[in-house]
């Protein structure tokens, strides 16, 4: 079976999504001949030519909005967003109206429409290019929410994207653009929106994560492997729908729950999840559900984000402070 | 380069004391401007209904389009129902009307009707839109994907001068000029956003000159002169169905009633211009000149007067009688696949099971 990093599942996606079905179109900022900033949309201009990937002026806004509409007119637009971080630029465009367009047309019209857009830290980019808003959106229903973590789901999870009568915001961990290659087979397949993957099993902690962090959560399961501590890793994969089945048999099982993400700490989705167990599993619990994230200061410049980020260290700590009590 | 040297000619086919201009044809011509007549005078008699209504406690909060009947109604007039779409803002209710929207159906969008408030299917009309500007870019979207799924079709769609104050204007225009997509930008320009004037909108002498900065034309006309606004309108639909492009259609009019029901000009507007502005009635015009051809008189007004008026209180009566929604309403028409959460929601609200 083929083996691809997540820029080349990604690309594989948009390459089969687009031979598939006429409708599909790629626009955004430098997606033709350049292939995107990160090269995700490489050979595709070449292969579908000028109308179906577009080479599109620099606004956010009408990036999204024009979606909208070209969704309106029978197209399935595929837009990128260069940064999520840009996405402030187009945000009412976004939540505002493409999740709400289905309920405000009454149900005459829906936006099947995929919003791509890379981000995340660890790569030293310049400002505006890493944050981690993700949770931003939560509070806008309608849109779905993706964070795949690994090039299988980002392949599967893309396809599931573009094909979703809905819109969908499909969030891409740069950092782990490139870190190497899984098997990602040929052809179409889907994964289905609002099923988390256990992709460790332990009995003692369950670690849950989403993009890149889910890579973090692998690492330090393994570090407490060699001390003698049993951790699962959950991969919730989609934030909109949640897996609340998953999520709760899981921690459930272990009664120990640290969640980690890369957004700041209040109000980030791990305040989602922490509530949502409190609520569900009380008396199943162990110890309290702990948040590592990033701290509640804008990302700062790349020469401090090591700092920000939630490192190695900050996840154990976390683990044993969790499995004292 | 002096500032004024900018300015733009407004064009102009009837006068407002109902004279034609010398030498400029139109191309609405007599049967065809007493079928405008009708829209114009159906649109001022369903404002001044629902606003009665709406003092009542009997209609939710609105914005009439009175003074603006030649724009509302000109513009719609030039687009095809059966191949053309229609993006609105919201004041330009009975053009949406004209393209084929039920009257009842959006009687009831603002009576808190949900599913008898959907635009139905084969209506080319996308909802009215609160977000001001936010309607521009599903524009030049829609516009830009019918040319690529190969169909003959032109959107027209609705925006204010203050609404060009928006980054959405901008970037709407910019890409529609780029992608020469067939859409028509049709700029009321009442001179009022809520109580801001236009001239603390912008700097610009002309609203239409801005079409220059996105290589297409921008054009300005009399928008109390429902001749004129058609006959721009007209042009700029065939260029962009012709494969020619955006337009951007400056219609200068007036703001002669009120922002919304909730709104009081006077405490912001000089009687004296909202006298004058009076005088430059849209409709009043039209019919002091089918008067001067003997198609129009006082008899053939209070006809037709009673006619719209029936065929409104229909409308409304219809739109009264449709149920109000109930709460599984909330949940429906949100995802194709709603979340497992939600569906707990729903469940919890109507069944109160958790």
């Amino acid at each position: 079976m083929p083996e691809r990093n997540i820029v080349e599942a990604i690309n594989n996606a948009l390459t089969e999504e687009m031979e598939r079905d006429s409708r599909v179109m790629v626009l955004g900022l430098d997606v033709g001949k350049l292939g995107g900033v990160f090269r995700t949309t490489t050979g595709l201009v070449e292969r579908f030519g000028g109308a179906r990937v577009v080479d599109t002026p620099l606004a956010e806004a009408s990036i999204i909005g024009a979606s909208l509409g070209l969704a309106l007119a029978g197209m399935v637009p595929v837009a990128e967003i260069q940064f999520l971080g840009f996405s402030a630029q187009g945000f009412h465009q976004i939540g505002p109206q493409l999740g709400k367009y289905r309920q405000r047309s009454r149900g005459r019209y829906h936006c099947q429409v995929t919003i791509r857009a890379p981000f995340g830290g660890g790569i030293r980019s310049p400002e505006f290019h890493s944050d981690a808003v993700e949770a931003q959106f939560v509070q806008t229903p309608g849109i779905k929410i993706v964070m795949p973590s690994n090039p299988y789901d980002a392949k599967g999870l893309l396809v599931e994207a573009i094909r979703d009568p809905d819109p969908v915001l499909f969030c891409e961990p740069d950092r782990l653009y490139r870190v190497g290659r899984s098997e990602v087979p040929d052809g179409a397949y889907t994964v289905p929106f609002g099923k988390a993957s256990l992709v460790r099993k332990g009995d003692q902690i369950t670690l849950v994560a989403w993009s890149a962090a889910v890579e973090l959560c692998l690492r330090a399961a393994k570090r407490l492997e060699d001390e003698g501590i049993s951790a699962s890793v959950l991969d919730l994969r989609t934030l909109v729908p949640l897996d609340l089945e998953t999520l709760c048999s899981e921690v459930a099982r272990t009664g120990r729950c640290v969640v980690v993400h890369e957004a700041p700490l209040s109000a980030g989705f791990g305040a989602e999840v922490s509530a949502t167990l409190m609520e569900q599993l009380f008396y199943d619990l162990d110890a309290p559900v702990v948040r590592v994230a990033a701290y509640d200061v804008p990302f700062p410049a790349a020469s401090l984000e090591d700092y920000y980020l939630p490192s190695l260290e900050r996840v154990l700590a976390a683990v044993r402070k969790t499995l004292e009590n | 380069m002096s500032k004024n040297s900018a300015v733009q000619k407004r064009h102009s086919v009837l006068a407002a004391d109902g004279t034609r201009v010398a030498g400029v044809q139109s191309r609405m011509e007599e049967e065809f401007l007493l079928e405008a007549l009708g829209w114009m005078m159906k649109s001022r008699l369903y404002d001044q209904r629902v606003i009665a209504l709406q003092r009542q406690g009997q209609f939710g909060v609105y914005s009439p389009g009175m003074g603006q009947e030649a724009s509302i109604i000109g513009s719609a007039m030039a687009v095809d129902p059966a191949r053309d779409w229609m993006v609105p803002q919201y004041r330009e209710l009975m053009a949406t009307v004209h393209h084929g929207l039920p009257l009842e159906v959006i009687s009831a969008q603002y009576l808190g009707k949900i599913g008898p408030a959907r635009i139905p299917e084969g209506v080319k009309v996308l909802p009215s839109q609160v977000s001001i500007a936010a309607q521009l870019p599903h524009a030049t979207g829609l516009a830009w994907g019918l040319r690529l799924r190969g169909e003959d079709a032109v959107v027209l769609t609705y925006i204010g001068e203050g609404g060009s104050s928006e980054g959405d204007f901008h970037e709407a225009l910019n890409l529609a000029g780029v992608t020469q997509a067939p859409v028509v930008f049709f700029l009321q320009n009442n001179q009022w956003a809520i109580s801001t004037s236009r001239r603390v909108q912008s700097a610009t002498p002309s609203f239409s000159l801005r079409a220059a900065g996105y290589g297409f034309e921008g054009i300005e006309v009399d928008g109390n002169d429902v001749m004129a606004v058609y006959d721009v309108v007209v042009t700029a639909v065939e260029r962009a169905r012709a494969g020619g492009g955006p337009t951007l259609i400056e219609a200068v009019t007036y703001r002669m009633s009120f922002h919304n029901t909730t709104d009081n000009p006077s405490l912001y507007r000089d009687p004296a211009e909202y006298q004058e502005a009076l005088r430059r009635d849209p409709i009043e015009r039209v019919q002091k000149y089918l008067a001067g051809l003997g198609l129009w008189d006082q008899g053939r007004e209070a006809n037709l007067t009673d006619e719209l008026r029936h065929e409104i209180d229909s409308a409304l009566e219809a739109a009264v009688a449709a149920p109000l929604p109930g709460p599984s309403d909330l949940f429906d028409n949100i995802y194709a696949h709603p979340p497992e959460r939600v569906l707990r929601q729903r469940a919890e609200l109507l069944d109160g099971q958790v």
